[in-house]
């Protein structure tokens, strides 16, 4: 009846994990108790759950983003304080079985679930305003690709108090990850928190793929879209194609482990390199889907804060599509050790050297962007040349990794893990936390705090440094990654450092939160407030309308005739809203419970199918099938805002404005 | 959205003829896979190369009949996508074959 689950999968024996499920309960128990004692119920359910308006989406990703950031933060600062404790004999204070699984939750979780979230909820945000559309192509699909990532989160976080997580890193390897090695649940939940997140994925890149290529506002061309466009059509495509390959690969160890097949295993014919093989035809592909949105992010900051166009549109196009082909030929670079000979690596380390230098013509852009700019040091513009001075240092260490000789004296050293830190904290988060900071009073209608946002950046960086920079040289002195304890004198002293890195990490994170609490206490603020829509002097479309947006974006579409649109638009005294003109009905989608439905039946086939509880995982797909087959049957899906109430709204933002300006 | 420029749906969703020949013919194909292969009738190496002759047909008429490749107003964008399919596709086709054939020579694990 319940498959393998019984009371004996709670893990009532590990006292960091009955503390932190009370933690949890207390915590929940408190937020369900505030919005049911407010009534919120319902407000929650119309306006946010069952939204279909990108705006909303994407506040709800960024919000899973900073939830899985705590998580994978926790991990993160566990890991440091076990290895600054659990040397010379000492055993620290998380046993191997523990250990291994908050490795592996805290990638799967940063990667999965932080980056990807946050980055689909810029994609959100500001594509469909950047273009001058009215929403995406798939208003629907957005509602139901956000519900799967928050189930397949929900998943990987109810292995923490029923049963256990992947013990077995964050690609989940065979052998090890096959039934032979890792018989408990954890790889199980792994892997359906990989299918279940991967659907929605899948389905945002289509979705923004669709929306710019067919909703661009008349007159953008191609070689007038804003760069964080075109850095999110990349990187759509690049989901588009390799996230199949993560799902076969996937899916294949599920039928190793599920059906006792051999694609994988060791014996039966199978053959365990396959699966590095295809893991990393997706892995590498994936760090560019995360990092090219970053580059856009700075590429409409930098310009913003330096009051000049962006130094080399052009060029920053063409580098970004160059970065985006050559990221599909490099992926050996992640196992030159497995035993492929000189042809194979040689050919793989050149092409990964080849391409720092279409990343090396962005920096330099970015660079002479500012060169005689009137720069504002805004707390954006901290993350921003932070940024460029940790990822050119983690750019040079891949590219010391890139030769394969090096390589193998590396390889799974801890060497490798500073590296890809350097340039997924450093590139990455830098990146999405600068573009949060940056869109924040477009999406809420006031400025986030800035003297907490400085505050944070400096804990990021300074903390970065000395979290990961022992980490170089302990990869020199040997030490590999993913170790439980050790003995070595001279590794200890900087595990020492390095802890005392990831406190200050842990600084910047809760000035972060504190940032996002004063910003919301003092929202009212009139040097906060922003109802001009343009806070920044911005040079694209979205700075063009209200803040926060209309539900309906835009009054008038806009039509363009430059890069830069707004800014042409300001040096011309065009009137970019066209206040007081003729407005027309709009025709927008309407609200649907089915992405939340999808979702919930989604989450119990998961979790039944983890626990083999196989009647509950038949109700969930019947489930998910029957909820979007009903959705696609559906033909009230649609309505129109008529002409006067765009009219209000449109008249009373004028007011609005005059009211401001008179001041 | 009612952009002028981007309301646009050219593409040719076939006819019922159009899908049933396509049937037909995929169900003709898969037939005679399976019948080469089960009945014996040819050496291994006949069987292979048979059965690979059969797949690209089949893999073409997919594409004609149920793809609508290089038909309508919006051939030009179905056809990039397929282009890039396919290079995509092969990339890692011929990557793995390059990478695993190479690995297993030098591990002498085949």
């Amino acid at each position: 009846m319940l498959g393998r689950l019984s009371l004996s999968a709670i893990p009532l024996d590990v006292p960091i994990l009955v503390g932190t499920f009370i933690g949890v309960l207390i915590v929940g128990v408190a937020v369900l108790g505030l919005i049911t004692y407010y009534g919120k119920w319902g407000y929650l359910w119309k306006e946010w759950f069952t939204s279909v308006d990108h705006k909303r989406l994407a506040v709800m990703y960024i919000v899973l983003a900073l939830v899985a950031l705590a998580r994978g933060f926790a991990d993160a600062i566990m890991m440091r304080t076990q290895l600054a404790l659990a040397y010379a004999g000492n055993p620290g204070y998380l046993p191997p079985h523990h250990y291994d699984q908050i490795f592996s939750a805290h990638g799967t979780i940063m990667i999965f679930f932080l980056a990807m979230a946050f980055m689909t909820g810029l994609f959100n945000f500001i594509v469909p305003l950047q273009i001058g559309a009215r929403d995406v192509a798939y208003p629907f699909l957005n509602n139901l690709s956000f519900w799967m990532t928050a189930v397949a989160f929900m998943l990987v976080n109810v292995s923490l108090f029923i049963g256990e997580f992947s013990q077995c890193g964050w690609l989940a390897y065979p052998p090890l990850s096959e039934m032979q090695f890792s018989p408990g649940v954890g790889v199980d939940y792994y892997i359906w928190a990989i299918q279940i997140s991967g659907v929605g994925t899948l389905l945002t890149g289509v979705n923004f793929f669709v929306t710019i290529v067919k909703m661009r506002a008349p007159g953008m061309s191609w070689l007038k879209m804003p760069v964080f466009t075109w850095t999110a059509f990349c990187s759509s495509i690049l989901i588009m194609a390799t996230f199949p390959v993560l799902t076969v690969a996937v899916a294949l160890l599920g039928l190793d482990r599920y059906f006792g097949m051999h694609f994988f295993t060791n014996d039966g014919g199978g053959n365990q390199m396959l699966y590095l093989n295809l893991i990393w035809a997706w892995g590498h592909p994936e760090v560019y889907i995360l990092v090219l949105p970053a580059f856009g992010v700075f590429s409409e900051v930098v310009p913003a804060f330096s009051g000049k166009p962006l130094f080399g549109y052009k060029t920053m196009v063409y580098a970004t599509c160059s970065i985006m082909v050559l990221s599909f030929l490099v992926w050996v670079h992640h196992f030159f050790t497995m035993g492929a000979g000189p042809d194979v690596n040689a050919f793989f380390g050149i092409a990964t050297m080849i391409i720092s230098i279409p990343t090396g013509v962005k920096l330099f852009n970015w660079l002479f962007t500012m060169y005689k700019g009137r720069i504002q040091y805004h707390a954006c513009m901290y993350w921003a040349v932070g940024f460029m001075v940790v990822f050119t240092i983690g750019g040079m260490t891949g590219v010391m990794m890139a030769i394969p000789g090096s390589d193998f004296v590396l390889h799974n050293s801890l060497f490798l893990i500073a590296h890809f830190h350097n340039v997924i904290i450093g590139g990455v988060y830098f990146g999405y936390v600068c573009g949060m900071n940056f869109w924040a009073p477009k999406v809420l209608g006031f400025k986030m705090n800035e003297a907490w946002g400085i505050r944070a950046f400096w804990f990021w960086l300074v903390g970065f440094f000395f979290a990961f920079m022992p980490l170089y040289v302990l990869g020199f002195e040997g030490m590999t990654r993913r170790i439980n304890h050790y003995d070595n004198p001279a590794w200890h002293p900087w595990m020492l450092i390095a802890e005392v890195g990831a406190v200050l990490i842990l600084f910047g994170v809760v000035c972060q939160l504190m940032q996002i609490f004063v910003s919301i206490r003092d929202c009212n603020k009139p040097e906060n407030r922003d109802f001009t829509g343009d806070p920044w002097n911005g040079r694209t479309l979205e700075w063009s309308t209200s803040s926060p947006p209309p539900v309906y974006n835009y009054a008038i579409v806009p039509h363009v005739s430059t890069l830069d649109a707004f800014t042409h638009d300001k040096e011309n005294g065009i009137d970019t809203r066209q206040a007081g003109g003729q407005y027309e009905a709009i025709h927008m989608p309407k609200n649907t419970a089915s992405g939340i439905c999808a979702g919930a039946f989604a989450l119990i086939f998961g979790f039944a199918a983890v626990w083999y509880i196989w009647w509950l995982a038949a109700i969930g797909l019947v489930g998910v099938i029957a909820t979007v087959i009903a959705r696609s049957a559906n033909k009230d899906i649609d309505y129109y805002i008529p002409a006067e109430e765009v009219a209000r709204i449109e008249n009373e933002h004028t007011r609005k404005l005059m009211a401001q300006a008179a001041e | 959205m009612s952009n002028p420029n981007t309301s646009s749906s050219g593409e040719s969703h076939g006819s019922v003829s159009s899908y049933l020949i396509g049937f037909v013919l995929a169900v003709i194909l898969t037939v005679l896979s399976f019948g080469v292969v089960m009945s014996h009738s040819l050496a291994p190496t006949g069987t292979l190369a048979v059965l690979s002759v059969l797949a690209l047909v089949q893999v073409l008429v997919h594409l004609h009949y149920f793809l609508h490749m290089g038909s309508g107003s919006e051939a030009r964008w179905n056809n990039i996508a397929f282009v890039f399919t396919v290079a995509f596709v092969s990339i890692l086709i011929v990557g793995t074959v390059f990478i695993m054939a190479n690995t297993s020579m030098n591990m002498m694990s085949r």
